[in-house]
């Protein structure tokens, strides 16, 4: 299967959300991709918006069942959450959960006015009425597959598809 | 070999003694511990991972700091909480501690935290418990109390990184400290190059050295160029009779003074598992002097028992 470039579509997602930033907007990366992406975005934009970053895992619904994962990071939220606008940054929208769990976790440092997500690429298969605002790519993916996204030495992404 | 501790897939199960579990869980404790001390700093200091779950404190021995701290990392990890001062119930009307223990199964508690003057009794109760409930033991006789030997390592790995560098000295009454044997076991499995203990020999066990440490009677030439001193409670009722002459001798030889700390490296930390008993085993300038991270202990000690829980409860994907 031929895979998009990843900097094209992080260009891509770069372009829509630089509008929406306001004085009052907020980039959130999650863990990991998520806050490569954000770094990259933030590397472009002339005023610089707040930023953070999250590891939602302690959020998930699936603990039980599969645990932490290996090194949770700590989450680094260093602004006022209260009646900010954030967008959400992650690599690959699958299930829709991790979105979940980020919001959940975003609402314990306080009540955001709106949340917005961007992703690199929606591979479908949401479980949850969440769906992200600003997409580089939409690849529709069954259950048996893995969508990867790395980043080399360079800092250059990279997009990497597994089969079970 | 057959560690009660780890489940078939070397996962923690349990958390019983420090002695023997690898280097490997101790990390996975410690790093797990990191990401929960910026969670303690939150305005909202609570995350799910044991929502639905019941965490039972059962005391069969007083302790308020243990019982509270393991209390407020309980809660803060969203589980529901039980505490159970046995000395004062059940067991004085003559239940057996494993029919106490029933019980709490019977109301579907998953995770016990037991402290007990027996040495053994959560290893007892551990044996015991169906496969879905863990036992944390916070105190046994003068055996074990694990959270405390990995907050005290947690601590120190947070002022001096590079463990394999160090030289940590332990003051005082080794013998009856079951918090002593924990600190050892954990300092030697990290890879802490050399740990003194510093003690009268009536303070001391009998084969002390087979732990690995090295042995030191006075503070002297035990302090000198140390990098950490861990100060050892002298417990009231040693302070007369055969093992010691008085409180007041046993502070001029091992109380830990600004003269005395002046003789390790002057970026050593002091450290305390409390409660102290200022003027005994430490002047009160130390304690609350710059070099002290007694404080600093007893936040760590929040993020080691929600990390320990956490890995009990849920365990970690690999």
């Amino acid at each position: 299967m031929q895979l998009p470039d990843p900097e094209r579509l992080l260009a891509d997602i770069t372009a829509q959300i630089a509008p929406r930033i306001s004085a009052n907007t907020a980039l959130v990366g999650i863990h990991s991709g998520g806050v490569w992406l954000m770094k990259r975005i933030l590397e472009t934009l002339d005023n610089k918006p707040d930023t953070g970053t999250l590891d939602a895992a302690m959020y998930r619904d699936d603990y039980a069942q599969r645990g932490l994962k290996n090194q949770p990071k700590p989450a680094d939220i260093g602004f006022e959450v209260e009646g900010k606008h954030i967008i959400l940054i992650d690599d690959i929208f699958f299930t829709g959960r991790t979105t979940r769990a980020a919001m959940n976790e975003i609402f314990d440092y306080g009540r955001p006015c709106k949340i917005e997500l961007a992703v690199l690429i929606n591979r479908g298969g949401a479980e949850l009425p969440i769906k992200p605002d600003i997409t580089g790519a939409d690849m529709p993916l069954d259950a048996s597959h893995t969508l990867e996204l790395s980043q080399n030495t360079q800092g250059k992404l990279q997009l990497k598809l597994l089969t079970a | 070999m057959y560690n009660p501790q780890l489940d078939q897939h070397k996962k923690l199960k349990h958390l019983l003694t420090i002695e023997g579990l690898p280097k490997a869980i101790l990390q996975q404790i410690l790093d797990t511990a990191e990401t929960f001390i910026g969670i303690n700093e939150r305005e909202v200091k609570k995350v799910p991972l044991l929502r639905g779950k019941t965490v039972c404190n059962l005391f069969f021995e007083n302790s308020t700091r243990t019982r509270t701290t393991f209390e407020i990392a309980a809660k803060r990890l969203s589980a529901d909480v039980l505490n159970l001062n046995v000395s004062t119930s059940s067991q004085s009307k003559g239940e057996t501690i494993l029919d106490t223990v029933n019980n709490l199964i019977a109301m579907h508690a998953d995770i016990f935290v037991v402290r007990h003057n027996q040495s053994g009794a959560a290893h007892f109760i551990a044996q015991h418990v169906p496969e879905h409930v863990s036992v944390i033991n916070a105190g046994d006789g003068r055996h074990a109390h694990p959270t405390q030997g990995l907050l005290d390592v947690f601590t120190i790995r947070r002022y001096k990184p590079d463990m394999h560098n160090l030289r940590v000295a332990i003051v005082g009454d080794v013998l009856h400290s079951r918090v002593a044997r924990s600190e050892i076991h954990a300092l030697t499995t990290l890879g802490v190059p050399e740990v003194r203990v510093i003690a009268p020999k009536t303070l001391l066990p009998a084969d002390v050295e087979k732990l690995g440490v090295q042995v030191f009677h006075d503070m002297q030439t035990g302090l000198k160029d140390v990098d950490v001193v861990m100060m050892l409670r002298l417990q009231n009722e040693r302070m007369s009779g055969a093992l010691l002459p008085s409180a007041q001798e046993y502070f001029n030889t091992y109380g830990l003074t600004p003269e005395k700390l002046a003789l390790a490296k002057p970026d050593a930390i002091v450290m305390h598992p409390g409660p102290m008993n200022r003027g005994v085993e430490i002047d009160s300038r130390v304690a609350d002097g710059a070099q002290s991270v007694i404080l600093p202990q007893v936040t760590y000690g929040i993020a080691i028992r929600m990390a320990v829980m956490t890995l009990l409860a849920g365990g970690i994907n690999t």
